[in-house]
């Protein structure tokens, strides 16, 4: 299992081809109180880079882009009654969504947990 | 933070939400230095008189009265409160438009004291009176939009029982050099927390005060606005106001639009911006909207058809594809607890 992380602060979990993804410390920092996580439903494809999910925070709505391609297999339905997860437990019991990765060859350019630390450092 | 009107001011502190429950149950400082807060001589009420409805020439003195710069449409430049006092008016105006306010002011021919110099402080919630009474003593004796000089620590305040989140408090004028003592000094009682503009936005909005730039600007009328009550008893028989006959013309006949409010069904909030239905027809559009703390549901404001804008209208807004069905319903959202002249 290896956590990978993007500039645009999202994390991915990757479990052979299936990716759990959600939005960093940092992130829910930066956003403040989440009051509703728009995730993708299950059977939805989505490519790197592109809309994925949006989160609304009490000041604004943030899009998430999916840092990698692929199929949506499953939405984190407990956001839907309890969307501060993502402020609590963002790395954890607040992810977004799972994926099945199409192409793993996209996660060589993102970050490992060292070099997005070293990243924060130099925001 | 973040860059407005030229200040670096605080979205947050500890966050939106753990803000704005404070300031409903205990007291918030907010820094609103950013506000223009100007001088007229007080000769000048006739001719201040011919840029707003207000009635400022029969204003009691330490009375505030809320009032609007209108352009010659009857579109709203700017909502200010204007304060009559000893011997001199005292406005304070939005920090964003306040050289406009002061341009369109000067052109007719106001002479005009800008007051960088002043910081102004806002102290809002229910024990924002005993920590102030503490340290100011008298202030407790101001009733709502009532105010007056004060002396703290051998600096000369000026003190309103007014605000902006629907909670009693204070806004307090104070020289920029003794701005900061007194922040410390108020927030050194452990009543009292910094709040940042996040909360501010959402106080004010559960309180159905507009903001202006969103629910207000130069394409909306008082009436529109449902702010008709700015529109002085006298001043609508004597007019002298810009654009008085229309705006007396849709007072009468009704306007085509009205500023409502709407609650918001499930979670998702509704933003600046979305269109609001009436089935297939888009019938208005969100001016300010957001989760609202208190309520623990989204709330908005929007100008909505007049046919579609009674209480109760069952609507819809528009997000990201998705209909939210809302409801109008009265404003505030949140009752307001204000400690007003002859009140319980």
């Amino acid at each position: 299992m290896t956590t990978y992380f993007t500039k645009e602060h999202e994390w991915l979990r990757v479990e052979g081809d299936i990716a759990t993804v959600g939005i960093t410390d940092y992130a829910q920092a930066q956003l403040g109180d989440v009051v509703f996580a728009d995730v993708p439903e299950a059977g939805r494809t989505v490519s790197k880079g592109g809309e994925a999910a949006v989160v609304e925070s009490v000041k604004a709505a943030s899009d998430v882009y999916s840092p990698a391609s692929g199929e949506v297999v499953e939405a984190n339905a407990a956001l839907a009654d309890e969307p501060a997860l993502v402020n609590t437990d963002p790395q954890g019991a607040g992810w977004f969504f799972k994926l099945k990765l199409s192409d793993v060859s996209e996660l060589d350019g993102l970050m490992d947990e060292t070099a997005y630390t070293a990243f924060l450092a130099t925001l | 933070m973040v860059s407005f009107a030229g200040y670096a001011m605080p979205i947050q502190y500890e966050g939106i939400i753990a803000e704005h429950l404070w300031t409903r149950s205990s007291a918030g400082l907010f820094d609103v230095s950013h506000m223009g807060q100007i001088l007229l001589s007080l000769g000048q009420a006739p001719l201040l008189e011919t840029l707003l409805p207000g009635d400022i020439i029969g204003l009691g003195e330490g009375v505030l009265r809320y009032s609007l710069l209108l352009n010659d449409q009857g579109g709203i430049r700017d909502d200010m409160m204007v304060t009559r006092r000893a011997n001199d008016l005292y406005l304070v105006v939005n920090g964003a438009v306040t050289a406009a306010d002061m341009a369109v002011m000067r052109e007719a021919g106001l002479a005009v004291d800008y007051r960088e110099d002043w910081a102004l402080l806002a102290l809002q919630g229910p024990q924002a009176v005993a920590v102030l009474e503490s340290m100011v003593p008298g202030v407790a004796a101001l009733r709502f939009m009532r105010s007056a000089g004060f002396n703290w620590s051998g600096h000369q305040l000026w003190v309103s029982r007014s605000g902006y989140t629907g909670e009693d408090g204070f806004e307090i004028s104070v020289p920029a050099a003794a701005a900061e003592a007194l922040a410390e000094a108020l927030l050194a009682d452990a009543r009292v927390k910094p709040i940042g503009l996040g909360a501010r936005d959402s106080l004010r909005l559960e309180a159905g005060l507009p903001l202006y730039g969103h629910d207000l600007d130069e394409t909306t009328t008082p009436i529109q606005a449902g702010l008709a009550y700015a529109i002085s008893k006298r001043r609508k028989a004597e007019g002298g106001y810009p654009a008085a006959e229309a705006l007396m013309a849709e007072l009468l006949d009704g306007p085509v639009q009205r500023r409502v409010g709407l609650a918001v069904e499930g979670k998702l909030p509704a933003r600046e911006g979305a269109t609001v239905f009436a089935g297939a027809l888009p019938v208005g559009t969100v001016t300010s909207g957001g989760f609202a703390p208190s309520l623990q549901a989204p709330i908005a404001m929007a100008y909505v058809a007049a046919a579609h804008a009674a209480d109760g209208s069952a609507l819809e807004i528009e997000v990201r594809g998705r209909r939210l069905a809302a409801k109008v319903v009265p404003m505030p959202f949140k009752a307001k607890n204000y400690v007003r002249e002859g009140g319980i």
